[in-house]
């Protein structure tokens, strides 16, 4: 297990290169005047030209000189220093406010999916063919079928704006309250793949021949379920939870910016809305470790629910 | 069938101790009815051993879940029949006394272990849960007490393996932890549903040979299923031949090796590889077993069969009953017997 693991942190130090230098060029390489593109529409004086030449190394041209800027800006990554935004913030305060906000949306998100989810999927498995099994599929299928950027804002004009149950836009520093909707319509999405999914688990288990060994020791059903049947149903149910989770921490763009929430990925539509280059690399950058990092616990968390999983 | 003189071993009342009485049962799907039980009947008295013996979707499976109380249904419904233990019908029971039985009076194994142990417990845990769940042992007594069964069961160095998964046994071994956690509130019926069909033939004989001696030991009456009937020889008292959902020939193992008194008997017995004679072609039952949801009219088996005559294909053959106690569903049971013994 342990070798497993520091297998799997040397992985993640070389997707971390890839991913990351994959991001830089798509934002910087092949460009005509690397400094028109971060300055964006706006006019550049000589002197910000030869500022920036120097500050970029953009004196160094062509695939090294490309390479030379990147391994600069790694340099800098490790440090912990993540740059300045062309709008002259620096990134790692913006992601230091931006974060909080958004892992407060992701939990709520989570519990959403956990709560609603799970439970009603536990229920539909095993109730398979029930009224409540198919009204699940529907409302499934119907969530599955819309579209965040259709359900968001349908959410936000009748439940916040028509009857004003909750409030329709969040601002900055959002209350718990404010960030209760956002989260019901992002984890709606979890919500219904974690209930088709646990639904689907526990229905097979059921079948699973252990569940008939369990019966011919004359236990009582409740036992067979609870302690038999869900310990082998949950184990797919919570490799996906932390993915989810890992996906729901790196910001929701549509969510955050249709219910205006200064969360990350609000953050990053804005970067890339005004082609800030800097402030893209860097937030991702950082969703990418993010991302790495949530992987390898859902793995080790795997290994420790399903003892056939064993990493040598 | 008709019922065998009973011997001193019976039940207070004078009958036998698992006792099937014309069980029907069918399998309600999409596709239609399945009728997989066709009036079964048979009987077990305490410490004797029955083979049930049949080709895959012969039933002997279905019979020995019905017996237990644990067919999924639906699809499956007891149409009718009786299956008496010591005496009472199980089938008008409700369910939390058919539970009861279940692992405590009537036991049973499955043949494949590897699915059959739930995978994420450890085997001592299993075989605990039944002592703590069942006899309301304490934690530690449950666990002293599956060390104990997992000895019984000679498996080795047990109280170190406690604690292990049932992926971390070989098939042997795990067929054995299974046998340990049926044993483990002293059941007076074993229900081995082809205990040794997913394993190594060497281990066969092994997990045969300790069914056996357990058996003995521990005074229990043991049904055997199988569809492989050099497992059979030594250890059964008597065999039952299912096919399709009915028993086809009931007797003692002796005379049923003898000369069997039912062609698919007769069928199953000469397709056995012999070693003492060689370079000739295997024989074999032609055709394949009828699907439960169209079963041949008269004799079930007449599609399949070489003594097949009109009356086979209308009139369906019931029980006969042979001179020397033995039942053979078939119109020419004598025919087929006389015809064994002078090969």
């Amino acid at each position: 297990m342990f070798r497993y693991i520091l297998r799997r942190l040397l992985q993640m130090v070389l997707a971390f290169f890839g991913t990351t230098l994959i991001v830089y060029a798509l934002t910087f390489a092949g460009q005509g005047d690397p400094i028109q593109a971060l300055a964006g529409e706006r006019p550049v004086t000589p002197a910000q030209r030869a500022y920036l030449t120097e500050k970029y190394h953009l004196d160094a041209t062509g695939v090294g000189g490309f390479f030379y800027r990147y391994f600069d800006y790694v340099k800098n990554l490790l440090q912990g220093n993540l740059g300045e935004s062309l709008t002259g913030r620096n990134i790692g305060d913006i992601l230091q406010q931006a974060w909080p906000v958004t892992v407060r949306l992701a939990l709520i998100a989570l519990a959403v999916a956990i709560i609603f989810g799970v439970t009603a999927g536990v229920l539909a498995g095993i109730r398979r063919a029930s009224i409540f099994d198919n009204s699940t599929l529907v409302l499934t299928l119907l969530v599955l079928g819309i579209p965040t950027i259709v359900l968001a804002p349908l959410a936000q004009y009748f439940l916040g704006v028509k009857w004003q149950l909750f409030p329709p836009t969040a601002g900055s520093d959002p209350t718990f309250y404010a960030l209760l909707l956002p989260g019901i319509v992002l984890g709606s999405l979890s919500l219904a793949t974690a209930l088709r999914l646990t639904r689907a688990s526990v229905a097979e288990n059921l079948r699973a021949d252990y569940v008939r060994t369990a019966r011919s020791k004359g236990l009582v059903k409740r036992r067979i379920v609870i302690v038999h049947v869900l310990r082998n149903s949950l184990i797919p149910v919570v490799t996906f939870l932390g993915v989810e989770l890992g996906n729901l921490m790196s910001g929701a763009i549509i969510t955050e910016g249709v219910f205006n929430i200064p969360g990350v990925g609000f953050n990053l539509f804005r970067g890339i809305r005004t082609e800030d280059g800097p402030l893209v690399v860097g937030i991702v950058s950082v969703l990418v470790v993010v991302y790495l990092v949530s992987n390898l616990v859902v793995d080790v968390l795997y290994a420790v629910l399903d003892p056939r999983i064993r990493y040598e | 069938m008709t019922v065998q003189p009973t011997p001193a071993s019976a039940t207070p009342e004078g009958g036998h101790l698992l006792e099937l009485r014309d069980l029907h049962v069918e399998f309600r799907t999409n596709e239609g009815v399945a009728r997989v039980i066709n009036g079964v009947s048979y009987h077990l008295d305490a410490g004797e051993t029955l083979a049930v013996l049949g080709e895959s979707g012969s039933g002997k499976s279905v019979t020995a879940q019905a017996i237990m109380g644990i067919l999924d249904t639906p699809p499956a419904f007891v149409r009718s029949g009786q299956i008496l233990y010591k005496g009472e019908d199980l089938l008008t029971r409700p369910e939390e006394q058919r539970r009861q039985v279940r692992g405590k009076e009537i036991a049973m194994i499955f043949q494949d272990a590897l699915s059959a142990l739930n995978p994420v417990f450890p085997v001592g845990w299993q075989i605990g849960e039944t002592l703590r769940q069942r006899a309301g042992m304490s934690r530690a007594d449950a666990r002293r007490r599956a060390i104990e069964l997992m000895d019984l069961v000679k498996i080795p160095g047990a109280a170190k393996r406690i604690g292990d998964y049932p992926h971390q046994f070989s098939g042997g071994m795990r067929q054995r932890v299974m046998i340990a956690m049926a044993l483990a509130l002293d059941p007076k019926v074993l229900i081995a549903d082809e205990p040794t069909t997913a394993l190594d033939v060497t281990v066969q004989a092994q997990i045969m040979d300790l069914l056996a001696d357990l058996r003995r030991e521990l005074n229990m009456a043991m049904i055997l299923i199988t569809h492989d009937l050099g497992v059979v020889a030594g250890v059964a008292d008597r065999i039952a031949v299912m096919y399709a959902g009915r028993i086809v020939e009931h007797a003692d193992v002796r005379s049923i090796y003898k000369a069997p008194a039912h062609p698919y008997t007769k069928g199953l017995l000469e397709s056995i590889p012999r070693l003492d004679v060689r370079g000739q072609e295997l024989s074999t039952i032609k055709g394949l077993p009828p699907n439960l949801m169209r079963i041949p009219s008269g004799c079930p088996f007449h599609p399949r069969c070489p003594y097949v005559q009109q009356v086979c294909v209308d009139e369906f053959p019931h029980d006969l009953v042979l001179g020397d106690g033995r039942t053979s569903a078939c119109h020419f049971a004598q025919e087929v017997r006389d015809d064994s013994v002078a090969r």
